[in-house]
């Protein structure tokens, strides 16, 4: 077997046995929580014999590991059961709100990476010099501040002062991707603020590193512009790193814009979460979990795959 | 005729950053004139901090770090460099002028296929087509005698030898077609037997191109054998300028005829002892390989004597030393130190054993801590084995750095305060302490310039005269070997292949292997390459 296939495929399958792992603590840790479903449920006017058999109906009388592993056995055919609150399809209501939120997390990695990355070039270019002063300046404001106190600047600047955009990010199944790209158009501007900085500082940073090996001295020597030898000689060398901080963000924009969703009530997966664990709603809570954590491993697996990839010495061996 | 790279009065400055001080400018080059015609080699030789790198360099107008072209003049092609701009130096670098670096192993971009990098310049110039600059590159590869010069260039550069990278930087910086080639020590990182072949190779693309080169080393012997004139430079000023006969046959400064007469200890072997080391069919390995790095190795090493363990890297020494040292537990085999029998592995080792076998390490820099004085490294092994502390610590400590030839006023001194020589000093004075029966040597003279290493030779012998150590020296440098052993071992792929009393090892009958090795070094006499090479040619003829 080529060696970057053996090196993908343990990766995958130790992915997998974390992702089991985590389902394990996920299950553990909300089952911890004090009180009671039923009670919760019923509220506290219930009778006895409707508690009980509310507790016979949801199987809570069973051993906690027989809970575990029905509930395992659905999640791995797609049932991720009924939510507690509403009697809702879980899978049913995830899937549409999976997919505002990998809309929004997709919108905003599309110009946030290329312009972290193209940024963060130009300023290892001119290193020291304004053009970094001001790239690095302004990222680093961005993300010095809260989102929610970007999102509203961005919300008072662009509907009230420059009344371009709708303030409330409202999609709806059925409509065409040109409205839905208007409606998410803040808070993607929102989330590319937030994130830019940390890649752009990455790649300006991995990229200087690089620049003090001997083989740059050699570009330099063969009279190649300052651009060639970053894009050519530099780059290539200096991925690894930035590819790991990049997928740090991507998972971010996946698992972690529950302020921003809020802030224009974007009906994603993060206010979903949110809410049912006000609501003490456990299945829901246990299901997004898994599938956070699924975002997350597989997105470190890709990271780690990338730069197997780019490795030439992996990629060619001797 | 005119000459194509004038140098007129270079002064070179940088700014130096002292821990603790103000910053000063110091002067790197001063008032340094050379110049190169077209198709003529000229050798830059000195020792370290020298200055030649940057004069090198300086043809390119380019400096390392803040180094600054402060005073002179540098004239390439009818032009001055100092006067043109950025944009003006870029058109010139990489096709009037090339450059050949000493690591082309750290030269080379790891990420990218051979062939892209040699025929770069030659796009982005507008020198040629990509067609055209394969074609040439691959007429480069196969006149510097790479294998399968078609395909070669397909390679990664982590995919080939380091020789093949050196002779791969070297099409790198004929492809466009140069006027003019600077070789930065283009041989010096690799083993002997391989640079004889690179600087045949180089030698011979220099004359069938017609380009001119500078070459920067600082092997005397190796200059020779291709520099048409030599510059030898000591501390960035010129110390004698002329042609390399005049250099080699009648050097006139004090400096040069140092240099070419450097190696000249008479060291008589000694009569034949009882063995204080016995290595009995060593066999080791390293966890989790399958080949054996030290294959049934057999060698006794006689009390108060030194037995040099020579080869190439990869052969298997540095290895046979982390054996005896029990770093590496042997597979099969027994060591025998002072009459008994040493346990495989460190940590069962009697702390007589430690105490009685002692290392001194090729990098001094790394082998010290920086934060400890002179008077603390060397007091720490009189501490931990004899107990010495206060007053009569340190009046030891005094007696070692004389026996050290550094005297008073280094007790106090950090590390960065020393000189290279200094500090192996100072580390055969820490090995010294401990009163060793044995001290392994691993290429202790191999990072120090050659008149600095023979100084640190004279002081290893003068010690074992007094002190009657025994010396395990390992080294890749035979003419190091002449000068200090009583016994040699050759070693080959883990393997000794020759062993036996200086004398006997040095005196033909050779086997393949040690006659390759032997007859690899340079020699400092004119014609010596092609001598050797006429040699090996006519022998495989005749075979």
């Amino acid at each position: 077997m080529h060696p970057i296939l053996r090196l993908v495929v343990q990766r995958i399958a130790l992915g997998l046995l974390l992702l089991l792992a985590v389902s394990v603590l996920i299950y553990a840790g909300t089952e911890a929580l004090p009180g009671d479903v039923a009670q919760a449920i019923l509220g506290q006017s219930a009778t006895p014999e409707a508690l009980a058999n509310l507790r016979e109906a949801l199987g809570l009388n069973q051993p906690g590991y027989v809970r575990y592993f029905n509930w395992l056995g659905g999640v791995l055919t797609g049932d991720f059961g009924k939510a507690l609150t509403n009697g809702q399809d879980i899978g049913q209501a995830i899937a549409q709100r999976l997919g505002n939120t990998l809309f929004l997390a997709g919108c905003a990695a599309a110009i946030s990476v290329p312009l972290a990355v193209g940024l963060g070039l130009v300023a290892a270019r001119y290193n020291g010099r304004w053009p970094d002063k001001v790239i690095s300046g302004i990222t680093l404001s961005t993300i010095s501040l809260p989102e929610f106190v970007a999102a509203y600047f961005v919300i008072y600047l662009l509907t009230q002062v420059f009344p371009i955009f709708q303030p409330v990010a409202m999609v709806f199944p059925g409509m065409g991707f040109w409205e839905k790209l208007q409606a998410v158009a803040l808070p993607v501007l929102v989330l590319v603020l937030v994130v830019l900085a940390h890649m752009m500082r990455m790649t300006r940073a991995a990229i200087l590193n690089v620049m003090q090996s001997a083989y740059i001295e050699t570009a330099e020597l063969k009279g190649l512009s300052p651009m060639r030898v970053i894009w050519r000689h530099a780059l290539p060398n200096a991925v690894a790193p930035i590819i790991s901080v990049v997928v740090i963000n991507l998972a971010y924009l996946v698992v972690g814009v529950v302020v921003v969703e809020v802030v224009f009530g974007y009906n994603a997966l993060g206010q979903y979460l949110v809410d049912h664990v006000a609501k003490r709603d456990l299945p829901v809570v246990q299901a997004v979990g898994l599938i956070f954590a699924a975002v997350y491993i597989g997105l470190n697996i890709l990271a780690d795959v990338l730069s197997i990839i780019a490795n030439p010495r992996l990629r060619h061996p001797k | 005729m005119p000459e194509l790279l004038e140098i007129k009065n270079l002064r070179i400055e940088a700014t130096s950053y002292p821990p603790g001080e103000p910053p000063r400018d110091v002067v790197l080059v001063d008032d340094v004139s050379v110049s190169v015609a077209k198709g003529r080699v000229l050798g830059l030789i000195g020792e370290s901090g020298a200055g030649k790198s940057t004069i090198g360099l300086s043809a390119m107008a380019y400096g390392r770090g803040g180094v600054r072209l402060t005073g002179g003049e540098v004239w390439l092609n009818g032009r001055d460099l100092r006067a043109l701009g950025a944009g003006d130096l870029r058109a010139l670098r990489g096709r009037e002028v090339t450059y050949v670096a000493q690591s082309a192993a750290a030269a080379f971009n790891p990420a990218q296929r051979l062939i892209e990098q040699v025929i770069e310049t030659s796009l982005t110039h507008g020198l040629m087509g990509r067609t055209e600059a394969e074609a040439r590159a691959v007429d480069l590869f196969r006149k510097l005698g790479l294998p399968n010069p078609e395909t070669f260039g397909n390679r990664y550069p982590h995919q080939v030898s380091g020789g093949q990278l050196q002779r791969a930087m070297t099409a790198m910086a004929l492809c466009p077609k140069p006027d003019l080639v600077i070789f930065d020590e283009p041989t010096t990182a690799l083993d002997v037997t391989t640079q004889i072949d690179v600087l045949a190779a180089i030698k011979e693309a220099i004359r069938d191109t017609g380009v001119a080169a500078l070459y920067i080393t600082h092997d005397l012997a190796v200059v020779a054998q291709v520099a048409d004139d030599i510059l030898v430079l000591r501390h960035g000023k010129k110390v004698e300028y002329g042609t390399t006969a005049e250099i080699i046959t009648a050097p006139k400064e004090a400096y040069t005829q140092a240099l070419v007469s450097v190696r000249g200890i008479d060291h008589v072997e000694k009569a034949p002892a009882p063995s204080v080391l016995s290595i009995q069919g060593v066999t080791a390995r390293y966890r989790g390989t399958h080949f054996d790095v030290l294959k049934n190795v057999t060698l006794d090493l006689p009390a108060g004597q030194t037995l040099a363990v020579v080869g190439e890297s990869g052969s298997g020494k540095s290895t046979l030393a982390r054996a005896i040292t029990g770093l590496l537990p042997p597979a099969r085999g027994r060591i025998v130190f002072g009459g008994r029998e040493l346990s495989p592995a460190l940590e069962s080792r009697t702390k007589d054993d430690l105490r009685e076998l002692q290392m001194i390490y090729q990098m001094a820099d790394v082998a010290m801590n920086p934060r400890q004085t002179v008077g603390t490294i060397i007091g720490r092994p009189l501490e931990f084995y004899f107990g010495l502390k206060g007053e009569a610590k340190r009046k030891r400590v005094q007696e070692l750095l004389d026996q050290i030839e550094m005297g008073k006023g280094y007790i106090d001194r950090y590390p960065a305060e020393l000189s290279g020589g200094q500090k192996q000093r100072v580390c055969i004075a820490r090995a010294l302490a401990a009163k060793p029966k044995l001290i392994i040597c691993d290429e202790v003279t191999s990072a120090l310039d050659p008149l600095v290493a023979d100084g640190i030779l004279k002081l290893l012998l003068n010690l074992q005269a007094q002190e009657h150590v025994a010396y395990l020296f390992i080294t890749h440098d035979l003419a190091t070997v002449k000068a200090i052993a009583d016994r040699i071992a050759v070693m080959y792929r883990g393997e000794v292949v020759r062993y036996g009393t200086k004398t006997d090892v040095l005196t033909p009958p050779f086997d393949d292997y040690t006659d390759l090795l032997l007859s690899s070094v340079p020699e400092m006499e004119l014609g010596w390459l092609e001598n050797v090479l006429a040699h090996r040619k006519m022998e495989s003829a005749g075979n």
